[in-house]
């Protein structure tokens, strides 16, 4: 029973980066319907960006707040230089863009900071949380940042003019434009803020994984299936898909016997492939119903 | 949150472009001068030009199999180096551990990959888009690990993976040859035996897509609903689309075990799959032909990229593909589309 | 064939001209040789999962290119071509036969990855191309009978574990031992080591965890070993998940018997990223020094190593261990250069690969020393043991050797 519930609370400390992650990518996907492959990257060298000035002797705020308003105007140039001259190409063609997007950010962040791993700071230290040496204070610094985002979230896109405005460019974008909704801006705004929520996620993810350029590469994987499996409309759904997901992954890994640690990954993906055959738009999503 | 509130979304009908039938193949002239090159190119150049030409016909057919998926039946799949990966090993254990000739072992690796996608298809039915984007990336994420399951170690060589025999050319043809005191070598005829089973999945694929069941796929890209209630078995067709899509790739990665004569669990990363799905889309998508430009694009282009600069040869490769995708979002197919109209004009004059 | 047969008749009649007139007749070239210029191929994974290691790859030419300044070998310069192959095995072969084919190389130097080496072994094998100092610790490298053109040069991973068995054996016999490993090749190659050397013992394992290469984190795993109750944890990673482990370890308050395997052995680029005082009384064994190890800052050898990364590779992380490899594997490929003298065939540069005898490059440690021989095709077999102490290793013990015939 001790294992159970250790490899629970395992699970949860591991969720959490899953779930911060996914939060981010329920944001692009409310703003452009799609996801971004390259948001782990962006997020990557956002969080190297804070390092550097961190290097260069700013405090850890300081340099948090920074690189969140260079990642949400970065996401913003992102969005006007390189996507938004692809708004008329089919979706796939922009797939593309975000795989040489991929390869370009990794590239460059290679280049200029190397491949060596790098220690990250937290604030929130490292010491047991509450006793348990299973969660760091760090963890449940992680854990309670993402309720926060996700508040924040829920009220943006439920209460404010903009982020409804955003929504609606998102899912119907002819209505929307009808009713005055610049949604070209509103993409690029969703941009910006993925892009901003991803530097957090990022940053909040490095003191546990280390900064590297390939550091969000395995993480970007499972924020995807957090999101999906949550349901990509529903930032709750994101986060309790994120925990759910590292739970779901330790728990395989421990009690299945044989291939259990060994295929924990394809195991809870299709774990959550199976969800999604019952409940197509995931636990929380709206369901989309199709028309002709 | 609001999930009393049912998003009513009319399904986008750009998600992939209406490719009509005639527009998804070449006109005969092109056919016959592209045949021609493929043909007597590899008299003239060195063996290691020709084993990229072999791999280039390799991944072209894989693409060509994407093609078919995305662009006949309008299903996304990031999936396709597992397909293409259960090809390979079942080519390589066929040949190394039962002693099979090579050739047999293609149309057993592409009926195992066909039932294999065909299987895959069955819960994919009831995804669409991003859904079914992350269910075949799954797959292809799963895939190298399942090959190095302790379990199967002794058929695929675990981590090591297996080293295949390159065939010689057959007998008959050898001696057909040493008439004319000439000799092929092991290259040029694995060449000419991708080359022909190239011609003929690209005639079964036009075909296929000509035929009812290629208008049944159409009908459902375009609009599912519509075609279910015209009488199409949605189900039956996408599955089907799954498996035939399956089985080629099956097939091109065995062509691939032989040709590179080794298979390993690094081999088929989620890497290939992004590869062949960038090939599609540089190819254009639902535009078959475009397969081998697409395939061109997924062998050269790295290769360009690393000789610019080697510490950001992935940069430069995303710029590259950046720059194609800017100048032609609809890949190869606009270029060829241009290219007609432009011929077209020039006979009016 | 034909062609071949014209060029032996060419290459005879061309040596009875120069017999007949010169004394020149000495120097013997194969492709990729000549009086000026000796071509050297390498694949690298520049980008890819595995583009850490790109370093490797621009020491080396980084390397050369000092060689190059200082007058080249025996008045050859040397022409580094170095491909890409994204860690890709098929990507690996097309390289290699395009180094071979088109480029038309004396050698493969140093190309990485298990996985590319396998695939290419078999061609450069058939063309008769050596395959040299391949970077890889596999242990099937060293197979002179049946590969007699592929050479290894770092110590065996297998050779690695069994020196960390026997000294389980002798100084903890009653362990517990808990084994983290990658799940791939070199993961499951040392594995195979420790339990070989273990022998009858290999009960001594109460658990063993594999991790994916992809996955973000082993601090899970980290709990389940713990779970088990060992005392001794054998960390079999690559530098990230080596550090992350450290640091797990001291958030978990477990603190077993902790073994680090070489690859991750890093000063700076793994343990300081770790923690310091996470790490202390760690082991571990070495065979070269590290370049950010204050101990041997007045090392003849590494002043020539430090010497040279200032002038021809200022943009060199000197923390990074692949820095230092790649000078080392360097070192040794212009050592057997200039062993060939003016015989610069393939056949000749296996043969004197195959007959290092002593030789030390700058940054192995003291005593360790390469040595080759027709039966013998692995250049580095010794390690000395290292405990982890403030911020630096300490070495203890001989040198050993971790053949397990001993």
């Amino acid at each position: 029973m001790e294992l159970f519930t250790n490899q629970i609370l395992a699970g949860i400390a591991t969720g959490a980066i899953y779930a911060c992650m996914a939060l981010a990518v329920v944001m692009i996907y409310q703003a452009i319907d799609h996801l971004n492959f390259a948001q782990g990257e962006m997020a990557m060298f956002s969080t190297f960006v804070s390092w550097q000035l961190m290097q260069w002797g700013a405090p850890y705020w300081g340099a948090f707040v920074i690189t969140l308003v260079f990642s949400f105007f970065g996401g913003i140039a992102i969005e006007r230089l390189l996507f938004k001259p692809l708004a008329k190409a089919p979706i796939l063609t922009n797939v593309a863009g975000f795989i040489a997007l991929f390869a370009i950010i990794n590239s460059v962040a290679g280049l200029i900071w190397d491949f060596t791993i790098k220690q990250y700071p937290t604030p929130f230290g490292s010491s047991p949380f509450l006793g348990s040496q299973l969660i760091s204070t760090h963890q449940a610094g992680m854990i309670g940042v993402t309720v926060l985002l996700l508040v924040g979230l829920y009220f943006f896109f439920q209460f404010t003019r903009i982020g409804l405005a955003m929504r609606a460019a998102a899912s119907v974008p002819e209505s929307a434009r009808l009713v005055g909704i610049n949604t070209s801006w509103m993409i690029a705004l969703g941009w910006g803020m993925a892009a901003a929520i991803g530097s957090i996620a990022g940053m909040l993810i490095a003191p546990v994984v280390f900064l590297e350029p390939n550091m969000m590469g395995g993480v970007l994987i499972y924020g995807f299936a957090a999101a999906v499996l949550g349901g990509l409309t529903s930032p709750l759904g994101a986060v309790i898909g994120g925990f759910l997901v590292g739970i779901f992954e330790n728990l395989a890994g421990t009690y299945i016997p044989g291939v259990g640690n060994e295929l924990k990954l394809p195991i809870a993906l299709a774990l959550i492939i199976t969800v999604l055959v019952v409940k197509p738009a995931g636990l929380f999503g709206r369901p989309i119903v199709k028309r002709v | 949150m609001s999930a009393a509130i049912e998003d009513v979304v009319t399904e986008s009908p750009g998600v992939i472009e209406a490719v009509p039938k005639r527009a998804m193949t070449l006109g005969t002239g092109t056919s016959l001068v592209m045949l021609g090159l493929l043909l007597l190119t590899p008299l003239f150049v060195k063996n290691f030009i020709i084993f990229q030409m072999t791999m280039l016909l390799i991944y072209g057919v894989a693409v060509l199999a994407l093609n078919i998926l995305t662009g006949g039946s309008g299903q996304f799949s990031l999936g396709q180096s597992a397909f293409y990966a259960v090809g390979a090993y079942t080519s390589a254990i066929l040949m190394e551990h039962a002693g099979m000739n090579y050739a047999l072992t293609l149309p057993i690796a592409g009926i195992i990959c066909f039932a294999f996608g065909f299987l895959f298809g069955q819960p994919a039915l009831r995804l669409s888009g991003v859904y079914l984007a992350l269910a075949t990336f799954a797959l292809a994420t799963a895939m190298p690990q399942l090959l190095k399951l302790g379990y199967f170690e002794q058929w695929t060589g675990g981590v090591q993976g297996l080293v295949v025999t390159k065939p010689d050319p057959p007998e008959a043809v050898q001696s057909m040859l040493s008439w004319l005191h000439l000799k092929m070598s092991q290259d040029m005829w694995l060449y000419y035996f991708t080359l022909v089973i190239t011609i003929a999945i690209y005639i079964f694929s036009v075909n296929l897509l000509r035929s009812r069941s290629g208008r049944a796929f159409m009908a459902i890209r375009d609009n599912e609903i519509a075609a279910s209630a015209m009488g199409v078995d949605v189900a039956l067709y996408k599955t089907l689309a799954f498996g035939v899509s399956a089985g080629i790739t099956g097939v091109a990665g065995g062509l691939g075990a032989i040709t590179v004569q080794f298979v390993a669990p690094d081999s088929y990363t989620i890497t290939l799959a992004i590869s062949l799905f960038l090939g599609m889309v540089v190819g254009g998508v639902g535009w078959l032909p475009g397969s081998i430009v697409g395939s061109a694009f997924i062998i050269f282009v790295p290769n360009i990229a690393e000789g610019i600069s080697k510490g950001l040869s992935g940069a430069v490769f995303g710029v590259l593909l950046f720059l194609v995708i800017f100048l032609v979002p609809h890949g190869a197919r606009q270029v060829a589309i241009v290219g007609q109209q432009l011929i077209g004009r020039f006979r009016k004059n | 064939m034909r062609s071949e047969e014209l060029r032996v008749a060419a290459l005879a009649a061309a040596v009875i001209v120069f017999t007949s007139g010169t004394a020149l007749a000495q120097k013997k070239y194969d492709a990729g040789a000549t009086d000026t210029e000796i071509k050297i191929g390498n694949i690298m994974p520049y980008s890819g999962p595995a583009s850490a290691y790109g370093v490797i790859g621009k020491t080396e030419q980084a390397y050369f290119n000092k060689v190059n300044a200082e007058g080249g070998i025996n008045g050859r310069k040397i022409n580094f071509v170095s491909y890409d192959d994204g860690y890709s095995p098929p990507k690996a072969v097309e390289q290699a036969r395009k180094l071979v084919e088109s480029d038309e190389v004396l050698l493969v130097f140093n190309p990485l990855g298990t996985p590319s080496n396998s695939a290419i072994q078999k061609y450069l094998n058939a063309k008769k191309v050596p395959q040299l100092f391949v970077a890889t610790g596999a242990t099937k490298w060293n197979d002179p009978k049946n590969f007699p053109w592929t050479m290894g040069w770092q110590p065996s991973y297998q050779s690695e574990a069994h020196i960390y068995a026997k000294y389980l054996l002798k100084e903890k016999p009653d362990g517990k031992i808990a084994i983290l490993f990658q799940n791939d090749d070199f993961g499951k190659d040392y594995l195979k080591g420790l339990k070989d050397a273990l022998g009858a013992k290999a009960s001594m394992i109460a658990a063993e965890e594999s991790y994916e290469a992809t996955e973000p984190s082993v601090d899970n795993h980290i709990v389940r070993l713990k779970a088990s109750g060992a005392d001794v944890f054998i960390s079999i990673t690559t530098p990230k998940f080596a550090a992350q482990a450290i640091k797990k370890l001291a958030e978990i308050d477990w603190k077993p018997l902790h073994i680090v395997s070489n690859v991750s052995i890093s000063v700076g680029g793994v343990i300081k990223p770790a923690g310091f005082e996470n790490a202390q009384g760690m082991l571990s064994a070495a065979y070269a020094k590290d370049g950010a190890d204050p101990q041997w800052d007045n090392d003849p050898g590494m002043k020539k190593f430090y010497a040279f990364l200032a002038k021809y590779y200022p943009d060199a992380n000197k923390l990074d261990a692949s820095v230092v490899y790649g000078y080392g594997a360097a070192q040794t490929m212009v050592k057997v250069l200039e062993m060939c003298g003016d015989n610069l065939t393939r056949d000749n540069v296996m043969k004197q690969a195959a007959s290092l005898k002593d030789f030390a490059p700058d940054t192995l440690l003291p005593g360790i020393k390469i040595n080759t021989s027709a039966t013998d095709f692995a250049p580095i077999k010794q390690l000395q043991m290292m405990r982890f102490k403030g911020e630096k290793w300490d070495l203890f013990g001989d040198i050993i050797s971790g053949e397990l015939s001993e």
